[in-house]
């Protein structure tokens, strides 16, 4: 056999954990939290006059109006209306925070640096960043850490950690409620050990983080969205805002707008492959006749529906749930049904509106 | 105990008369981490040695499993259908794989012995 599997690209933990595997981690964030080290991810600090009006012009967001402590699911857009990076900004006291991808912080910040030449972006390499996972995320901060149950949905603050200073947004890439956590590298191993030492809480690795963001319906940069797809076509317009719509003054606003207007020739959907093969990024997608009509940009095999699922592009007219379809494996042609997206509804964390 | 030989692709062989039965071998199955499906071939096809014969799968990749002797296939493991995750629990136990009558039961000599596999995968 070709071992395959072993050139998973796993994140190798800097701590003395053993990983149990991929359905394990999968299973045990779905039921109670997992920690995943996902400090390869950029943190960037952006400050400069009217930061958040800059911003907009490279971002199809309402920052101007994203009050202080709060943080909003983003894209940045480049001159042909596709995505350089998707991101989360959060507002804070005297500067705005960025979370991008670890593979564009080098196009980030050049196309950042080109397009605002005013602001100054300190990308903060330096730091950590844990991501605590899982319905029992809460529960496991509630000894060590009880002001961080107070942060809404998608809010953010800063809190001491046993003595480290962290800071704490309530988001995720899993669908769960849960916390990421940023802290000085030095200082992350005990901030780590300190969460694995509750019994809600184990390590858990990429793989699993993988399969949980694809059962939420959530996009991988460079596999769901790229240079080439559109926002629009991602099913991302829900994070423009109101106010930006009508015009939308970023990189490629015009190619944006007549998607918004007219609709796009493609669409991101989730597929449902008859059968237990599964169906990965790069399969073709055809119509029930045979033809070719889009391409599937993730597949794994749900560990939560024992079912192999996956997400791909194809043409706006066959984008209908229900839609049967057909997906290329192995030189064979498998039905498939388009599906709604998120595979597994997300369980945020819901509190008083506010 | 039956007597295994081994392939450099990670399959394991023990024979039977000219009934060679055929699976993963525990330093394979350990490295792909959970199996979630195996798709096996049609008994009666007939494969010649180093033919692409069965795909696992785990969570994240798809790997090929080659025959690792010439022959016809005379029957696969039924439980792998419901129950991909045999092959973890026991890779050279219940979680075979396919027996394939040899065409040349000689074959199997010319296969890896345990001190040789062990080379490989560097376990010895």
């Amino acid at each position: 056999m070709a071992l395959g599997g072993k050139l998973v690209p796993f994140a190798g933990w800097e701590l003395p954990v053993q990983y149990e595997g991929i359905l394990a981690e999968h299973r045990w964030t779905r039921e109670s939290a997992s920690l995943f080290d996902v400090s390869h991810m950029g943190q960037v600090e952006v400050s400069g006059k009217d930061a958040a009006g800059q911003l907009e012009t490279v971002i199809p967001a309402s920052l101007q109006s994203l009050p202080e402590g709060r943080t909003r699911y983003a894209v940045i857009t480049n001159d042909d209306g596709g995505i350089v990076d998707d991101l989360l900004v959060t507002r804070r006291a005297d500067d705005i925070f960025l979370v991008i991808n670890a593979a564009r912080i080098d196009a980030d910040l050049a196309w950042f640096r080109s397009r605002l030449p005013v602001l100054t972006f300190n990308h903060r390499q330096e730091r950590a960043l844990l991501a605590l996972q899982g319905p029992k995320a809460a529960n496991a901060l509630s000894d060590l850490i009880p002001a961080a149950l107070e942060l809404a949905p998608f809010a953010y603050g800063e809190f001491e950690l046993l003595g480290v200073p962290c800071t704490f947004s309530r988001s995720g890439y899993t669908g769960e409620d849960g916390f990421e956590i940023g802290c000085d590298g030095p200082a992350a191993v005990s901030v780590a050990e300190a969460l694995l030492a509750r019994s809600e809480v184990r390590p858990a690795g990429l793989g699993a983080r993988d399969s949980l963001r694809l059962e939420a319906g959530l996009c991988l940069y460079g596999s769901d969205i790229d240079a080439d797809t559109s926002p629009v076509e991602a099913g991302l317009a829900w994070t423009f805002g109101a106010r930006r719509r009508d015009t939308l003054a970023v990189p490629g606003g015009a190619r944006i707008e007549r998607e918004l207007a007219n609709g796009p020739t493609r669409r991101r959907v989730g597929l449902l492959p008859e059968g237990r093969g599964v169906v990965r990024g790069g399969a073709v997608v055809l119509d029930a006749s045979g033809h070719e009509i889009g391409k599937v940009t993730s597949g794994t095999f749900s560990p939560s529906l024992a079912v192999p699922i996956a997400m791909g592009y194809v043409a706006t007219e066959h984008s209908e749930p229900g839609a049967a379809l057909q997906v290329e494996l192995r030189g064979r042609q498998v039905p498939a049904r388009v599906t709604p997206l998120p595979f597994v509804p997300p369980r945020r964390h819901q509190t008083r509106p506010t | 105990m039956p007597n295994l030989r081994y392939t450099k692709d990670h399959e394991w062989v023990s024979v039977d008369g000219d009934l060679a039965t055929v699976g993963i071998t525990e330093y394979a199955q350990d490295q792909l981490g959970d199996i979630v499906f195996v798709e096996l071939p049609e008994v009666g096809r007939t494969v010649a040695a180093g033919e692409e014969v069965a795909v696992v799968e785990s969570v994240k990749a798809a790997s090929e499993v080659y025959a690792p002797v010439a022959g016809q296939v005379a029957e696969t493991n039924p439980v792998l259908g419901d129950a991909p995750e045999t092959v973890n629990a026991d890779a050279t136990g219940d979680g075979w794989f396919l027996r394939i009558r040899m065409a040349d039961p000689g074959e199997f000599d010319q296969l890896l012995d345990e001190a040789a596999y062990a080379a490989l995968t560097g376990e010895a």
